[in-house]
């Protein structure tokens, strides 16, 4: 039996040096980059994530609310709920503003749906990714 | 805000045009890595797209 190679776990930079970026990365997508002078990547994660939950909101998608009942549904409401979140002002305006629509029976509503919570996923790895480049663990 | 209409092949195309970009950007190595996996990932969503659509087809009967 060969032994595996251990994993080193790096020790976790300071807050203050990855907060920030982490912050803006969450509030407004591809902020992160654009802070840590990334700027082409911070444009294409701004337009891929920005345009997806704009499709989303005009597909007349809905937003979720965290919703709890069995476990399926505490899973998808509250998953729902926090995949939208991750979209930072993209969500908050929506709702702010009123954009948040019901929810309505339809394959286009349904992929609207789907949209709205993708871009809050995707922003979730343009955090990670800003994470890790403020941290200095990628170029 | 204007509504938008689109059919079940537009709708994934976007949803994988999008997505590619982003796994595209957050991959590692050089921007032609970058470019290079962004691409791979749109290839095969097309080719998961197609491939589980003929499937649904085939199978439905």
């Amino acid at each position: 039996m060969g032994d595996k190679p251990k994993t080193v776990r790096q020790p976790m930079p300071p807050l203050k040096v990855w907060f920030g970026p982490v912050a803006v990365a969450w509030l407004i997508p591809g902020g992160g980059h654009f802070l840590l002078n990334r700027r082409g990547r911070a444009a294409l994660l701004f337009f891929a994530i920005t345009s997806m939950f704009l499709l989303g909101l005009m597909m007349r998608g809905a937003l979720f609310r965290p919703k709890v009942g069995d476990l399926l549904t505490t899973l998808i409401y509250c998953g729902g709920f926090l995949g939208d979140l991750a979209a930072g002002l993209l969500y908050l305006l929506t709702v702010w503003l009123g954009y948040s629509q019901p929810e309505v029976a339809g394959h286009v509503h349904d992929y609207g749906t789907k949209f709205l919570v993708g871009a809050g996923l995707l922003n979730v790895l343009a955090m990670v990714d800003a994470y890790e480049i403020a941290a200095g663990r990628k170029n | 805000m204007p509504k938008m209409t689109l059919t079940h092949f537009e709708a994934a195309l976007l949803f994988a045009f999008f997505t590619s970009i982003v796994f595209g950007v957050v991959s590692h190595g050089d921007d032609r890595n970058r470019w290079r996996y962004g691409l791979k990932c749109f290839a095969y969503f097309l080719v998961a797209l197609f491939g589980i659509g003929w499937l649904m087809y085939l199978g439905h009967g």
